[in-house]
């Protein structure tokens, strides 16, 4: 492993980040901060929600912060510089193993989500005062929100290496919004209750398991699946996800 | 540490389009076919080719389009796998020991693939930080080869910009970044205009002199002449001559070449034309046409015409190349550049 090149790869995404900051922020900020405000604001103070409901959906919007952010991150940019311009090249000429570049999209990716997860409490505590917290294991929290960037960086590889630019469209409406509906971010798992086959279906959405990892660890005081489930099953997507986006990433990279 | 290149019966077939690493230029629609229905296509890029470049020479591969030069390159440059055969670069097998390979290489693919989202300075100094070059002598070397290829003055801009040109010179400044021992460049010159070929010859000479193994692909034979020490001419992924430049223009008979069409000529006839003053060979390809080698064109054209109407022959049409790689390479595979 050659560190050097390695870094020299993140100072690269980090310099494109730090030149693309104004775009990078409304991104990263823009949608979660309109979700807080519709869903938790306009719907609780209007009287339609229960005042209860806004520290329902902090951990859901959460997860589609992250997700979305994780995903965008690592996926857009692999898929424009796979594109005819190869603009990937020569960091692919880089004196280095050629899944260490789709490991260093990852972790970029990886803390781009995490900063788009953590940004939505402080903006929630702020707009939708008050909201109960109950952070009893702060730990765990982390852990969950690790996995959860890592599961949409990984996701954003396996993604960003399969879709082509032509089908970035369809990429957004047959993968990521079904899996935001069904993904347990604006409901418990439980409320599925009363629809037991989807209920049994949606498990194989990993938003359902970030969702319900960070109702878990941040608002445990609402119905969630066990916090070790979800740990359990969120190492083995993001063990999935990094496989198969390294699978793809090689077969893109090289004829 | 001085690297040669080296290949053994490198073979290379593509099951899927398009072979975007490779660099492109290979011909892959009529190939292909009629439609998606068709069991995978198979496109022999690579038919078993086996180079050997010294180290400090300057090598050159000579083909027409779709000829495997760029796939040559891709395998060699770790950026497309070989179906069997082996490759090397110095001591390193290119397929076993990438990152050691990757090292001594620096890259100008045929298309330019800079990274846009950069300027032209940047993209140098990411580049020699990638290999781990200090970062003072980044910032000195990346001066120096902006100064060298003329790109100062637009040095801070990104290159989204630039012209096809000036993303050819940057391309060439980057693969020199971190100073390789072995520079491939492929078709380095297409689309530059003379002047800025000269002094891309002028800099791909200079860094030779410094001990440094090019490979070079190209479809001009006055590039090919005027650079490289030896030359192999590649078509259909084999390898179909090598020698230096004037070893291979001398191994076409005579030099000109005059592609000749007849109504409809007879063995007789071809006789008496091989029989002309400064004829070397004549080849029939067909009833209709055969093409004559000789050591002078025009001259030709009279006596030519003479005889034909002497033996009742309509001659239809004449059409004279001086010595030239078009000629070179019609005598080797009997078929022209441009077919």
């Amino acid at each position: 492993m050659n560190w050097t090149t390695f870094l020299a790869l993140l100072g690269r995404d980090a310099h494109v980040a730090r030149r693309n900051i104004v775009p990078l922020l409304l991104q990263t900020f823009l949608q979660p901060m309109m979700f807080v405000f519709v869903f938790g604001r306009v719907m609780v103070s209007s009287g339609y929600m229960p005042a209860a409901y806004k520290s329902l959906l902090l951990p859901g919007i959460m997860a589609i912060s992250m997700v979305f952010t994780g995903v965008w991150a690592v996926a857009m940019p692999l898929i424009a510089e796979f594109q005819f311009t190869r603009e990937i090249e020569d960091r692919l000429l880089a004196p280095i193993e050629i899944s260490w570049l789709a490991i260093e999209k990852v972790i970029f990716g990886t803390m781009q989500a995490l900063v788009a997860g953590l940004v939505v409490i402080p903006m929630a505590w702020l707009l939708l005062r008050p909201v109960e917290f109950n952070l009893h294991s702060p730990l765990r929290f982390a852990w969950v929100t690790v996995l959860v960037a890592l599961f949409s960086a990984c996701g954003g590889l396996a993604l960003g290496c399969s879709v082509s630019q032509t089908h970035i469209g369809l990429m957004f409406s047959m993968v990521l919004t079904p899996m935001i509906f069904f993904g347990c971010t604006y409901y418990p798992w439980s409320a599925l209750a009363h629809f037991p086959i989807l209920q049994k279906v949606v498990l194989i959405n990993p938003l359902v398991y970030a969702s319900e990892g960070l109702r878990g660890t941040l608002v445990p005081q609402f119905p969630h699946l066990p916090v070790l489930a979800v740990l359990i099953v969120l190492t083995a997507f993001d063990a999935l996800f990094l496989a198969v986006g390294l699978r793809q990433f090689h077969a893109k990279a090289v004829s | 540490m001085l690297a040669g290149i080296r290949t053994r019966d490198l073979r290379k077939v593509y099951t899927s389009p398009p072979p975007l690493a490779s660099g492109g230029g290979f011909g892959f629609g009529a190939a292909r076919g009629k439609g998606k229905k068709q069991p995978k296509a198979e496109i022999v890029a690579l038919d078993g080719i086996s180079l050997e470049v010294s180290p400090g020479e300057i090598f050159g591969l000579l083909g027409p389009n779709g000829a495997g030069k760029s796939t040559t390159v891709g395998v060699l440059t770790t950026r497309v796998r070989p179906t069997g055969g082996q490759a090397w670069i110095g001591e390193h097998d290119v397929w076993g020991e990438q990152v050691a390979v990757k090292r001594l290489i620096g890259v100008v693919q045929q298309r330019p693939n800079l990274d846009f989202t950069l300027t032209a300075r940047e993209i140098l100094l990411f580049h020699g930080a990638y290999f781990g070059v200090d970062s003072k002598t980044r910032g000195e070397h990346a001066e120096k080869l902006l100064d060298r290829f003329k790109l100062t003055d637009r040095a801070d801009q990104m290159v989204r910009g630039f012209s096809g040109g000036m993303m050819q010179r940057l391309s060439i400044a980057r693969a020199m970044m971190h100073d390789p021992q072995v520079l491939f460049l492929d078709e380095p010159s297409a689309g530059l205009d003379p002047q800025t070929r000269l002094l891309l010859w002028e800099i791909i000479r200079e860094y030779n002199q410094s001990g440094k193994t090019i490979l070079l692909t190209t479809h001009n034979m006055e590039e090919a002449d005027a650079l490289c020490q030896r030359l192999a001419i590649i078509d259909h992924g084999k390898n179909i001559a090598l020698g230096t430049p004037a070893e291979l223009k001398a191994s076409v008979p005579g030099g000109y070449l005059l592609r000749l069409r007849f109504g409809q000529h007879s063995p007789e006839m071809l006789q008496r034309l091989q029989a002309l003053a400064g004829v070397r060979e004549v080849r029939p390809n067909n009833d209709h046409s055969a093409d004559v080698y000789a050591d002078r064109g025009g001259s030709l054209v009279g006596e030519i015409a003479n005889l034909a109407s002497g033996a009742a022959v309509e001659l239809c049409d004449v059409h004279i190349s001086e010595p030239s790689l078009e000629n070179l390479f019609l005598h080797h595979t009997g078929r022209s550049l441009r077919d």
